[in-house]
């Protein structure tokens, strides 16, 4: 298999896909934050998060529009308000999901997935009714194209720089929204005990909905980041969601580090795998890794001790 | 009295209700319909098995299996792989480079039949494949996670998983599996020819046949000792376990039959639409046909299969007329089952209607309604009307 390559070739590909895999895999980390708060902390499987994700992407798409249309000379700062304006829309529409259907199913995790499941297909459809069946792209500002050369035979896109830079920054805010600050104790705490919970005054069906709304904010930045690697279409939602739940239970739900952790492991896997391989059996031999160790260690890589 | 109406395989009220069924498949379908949507028809039924297959994982063993299109597809590709080979003589295939193969080997410059092809050539091999390899899959996925406790939504997820990985895999291997067009082109039989309408109405009759072997086997199961203990497994697992009970064995037998189900079912789809492709494997299709269950009722193995000839004659139906408005309406409806009627057609038949009507005929006398096993009341709620 690494016949035919000299040592020097050799290292450049392993630093390239190495890169390249640094790149899915903080794209795996954007789609897998918002999920492992949904689904680690309150343990709602969300079918529609590709849907969340796929929302902001579209928010995207229009803002780089109105600003192109209205206001070309700030084009080149078009995307943060983007983002901003993705985390707002979709974490309203989570909140909103969040009252009129998950608070009611709290007790039936399983009857959650078949219900988010038919969310995700209205809005499928919603999303090819309004934008078109077509897939659709943003124009990246200037300063985010071309790349880096760091040798002469490794270079670095900037736009992937660019998503990693945003990958770290939302971990880290989440970080601190989770473990720092009195909303995040409350996520806990509702996590370990929801009935001591709420006999100690906290308002656990806010903080769901709260909770709820942030992580599906969080994939629509995660969309609004896509935009800037590849195009946007109704379907893309849900080719990911699959990968992203896996990443989630593989790291151990309840766990960010061992999201964190898991979505390395699985995009470095993948990429290297790539060049060597076919796509389509690099991702097949990975997911059956990962699927093999859960049937080992169905806790997942760092499972929280809880007594349940 | 109770004990022994516990027992018997059947109550009058099932039986009533299995002999409605059998009239429907057997009598009004075939009178009503053209051969063609007779065919349609015979389509929808392949996925019954599935359904019913899923009525005792889900509904009464607990396990949310959404990976049952993985043994609909292993069912319908061994079928497949038979009749292709019959379809593949050196006489049909001269024209390719290497005759006596499958066309789509041809395509991508395969130049000898894969040894795991090979005894595929033969039909009793292949019909006994149709269930034996999704049962073994079954089996080994199963030993796994049951035995580890892996249950609920972790399970899910990973035959979710599963049938992802099959599709891509069936979708990157085109050589050797026919890729994303499947296997395509069936001619016939063992020398029968299944295109023509004849063969068609035959193999129609011959699948609700095989759906009402089913049927009785699924009945039998939750008749026995088994389907009790399935339904407590359900509620209180631990307790079963406590009680000295092998857990994990019941659950991994459960799953195999629900496989053995899918992949007969995949073999009728294979012989009546005549061809098998990756996307009755995947994801979506997996899950559409938990949708088919859950809106028959997921306690219900006749709900199960009036669900899915309902669901997919609307799918038809919408979808030639309004393609945008289908997508949106089955997306309601998956909402609306689970959050209004969780129990189903069945549950609606059993709670609203039927005790209504009963009201009506017996003039208000207060009669306890029969216990009926199809029943959400039946099964987990002590019965309301006998305490009247």
């Amino acid at each position: 298999m690494f016949a035919g390559y000299s040592m020097g070739e050799l290292t450049a590909i392993f630093a390239m896909q190495g890169f390249a895999g640094l790149i899915l895999f903080s794209v795996f980390v954007l789609m897998a934050l918002g999920l492992a708060i949904i689904f680690g902390q309150m343990g709602v499987i969300n079918m529609a998060h590709g849907e969340f994700m796929i929302l902001g992407a579209y928010v995207t798409y229009l803002v780089s529009h109105v600003f192109a249309d209205i206001m070309p000379a700030l084009f080149s700062m078009y995307f943060f308000v983007a983002m901003a304006l993705a985390f707002v829309a979709a974490g309203a529409l989570g909140m909103f999901v969040e009252w009129a259907m998950i608070c009611h199913l709290y007790k039936r995790p399983l009857d959650t997935l078949l219900a988010t499941w038919g969310l995700s297909l209205i809005l499928q459809q919603l999303y090819r009714s309004i934008f078109g069946a077509r897939e659709v792209g943003v124009t990246i500002p200037d300063w985010m194209m071309g790349s880096l050369p760091l040798t002469d035979m490794i270079e670095v896109p900037i736009n992937g720089i660019f998503v990693m830079v945003l990958a770290v920054g939302i971990s880290i805010a989440i970080y601190v929204l989770m473990f720092r600050s009195g909303w995040g104790r409350q996520v806990r705490a509702i996590n370990q005990n929801r009935v001591m919970a709420d006999a100690v005054g906290i308002n656990t069906a806010w903080t769901d909905r709260m909770t709820f709304g942030i992580g599906c904010g969080v994939a629509g930045v995660a969309g609004s980041a896509f935009t800037m690697i590849g195009s946007t279409g109704p379907t893309a939602g849900q080719q990911y969601i699959v990968d992203t739940f896996l990443v989630v239970v593989f790291g151990g739900a309840g766990s960010l580090l061992g999201t964190i952790a898991s979505a390395f492991s699985i995009s470095q896997a993948q990429s290297i795998m790539e060049f060597f391989l076919s796509g389509s059996m690099a991702k097949v031999l990975t997911l059956l890794v990962v699927v093999g160790i859960l049937m080992l260690r169905p806790q997942g890589l760092f499972a929280l001790k809880l007594r349940k | 009295m109770q004990t022994d109406r516990k027992n018997r395989f059947l109550t009058r009220e099932e039986a009533v209700y299995f002999a409605i069924l059998a009239a429907v498949v057997f009598l009004i379908l075939p009178l009503a319909l053209d051969p063609f949507r007779l065919n349609l028809f015979g389509k929808y039924l392949t996925y019954a098995f599935v359904a019913i297959g899923l009525v005792l994982c889900w509904g009464a063993g607990g396990i949310l299996s959404l990976g049952q299109g993985v043994f609909f597809g292993l069912g319908g590709y061994c079928m497949a792989m038979f009749l292709k080979l019959e379809a593949s003589t050196p006489e049909n295939t001269a024209i390719q480079s290497t005759p006596g193969i499958p066309d789509f080997m041809d395509w991508n410059q395969i130049t000898a039949l894969p040894w795991w092809w090979e005894p595929f050539h033969s039909l009793f091999f292949s019909l006994l494949a149709v269930v034996v390899v999704p049962v073994v899959f079954a089996f080994i996925v199963g030993v796994a996670m049951f035995r580890r406790r892996v249950g609920g939504v972790y399970f899910a997820i990973i035959t979710q998983a599963i049938a992802a990985i099959l599709t891509i895999l069936i979708i990157g291997q085109q050589g050797f599996t026919g890729g994303v067009n499947g296997i395509t082109d069936l001619r016939t039989l063992n020398g029968w020819d299944i295109r023509t309408d004849e063969a068609k109405t035959a193999l129609y009759f011959v699948n609700g046949a095989l759906l009402f072997a089913c049927l009785f086997a699924a009945q039998y199961v939750r008749r026995s000792k088994l389907g009790r203990l399935l339904i407590a497994m359900r509620d209180q697992e631990d307790r079963v376990r406590f009680s000295g009970y092998d857990v994990a064995s019941f659950k991994i037998f459960v799953f195999c039959l629900g496989a053995a189900f899918a992949g007969i079912g995949g073999a009728m789809f294979t012989l009546q639409v005549g061809f098998m492709s990756p996307t009755l494997v995947g994801i979506v299709p997996s899950i559409e046909m938990v949708i088919f269950a859950a809106v028959g009722g997921r306690l219900s193995i006749l709900g199960a299969v009036y669900g899915t000839l309902l669901v997919n004659w609307a799918k038809t139906t919408f979808s030639e007329s309004f393609p945008e408005l289908w997508l949106l309406g089955l997306g309601a409806l998956f909402i609306a089952v689970v959050m209004t009627f969780p129990n189903g057609l069945a549950g609606l038949w059993s709670e609203q209607i039927m005790p209504r009507a009963r009201k009506l005929f017996a003039g208000g006398t207060a009669r306890p309604a029969p216990a009926s096993p199809d029943t959400a009341a039946g099964l987990t709620q002590p019965r309301k009307a006998a305490a009247e």
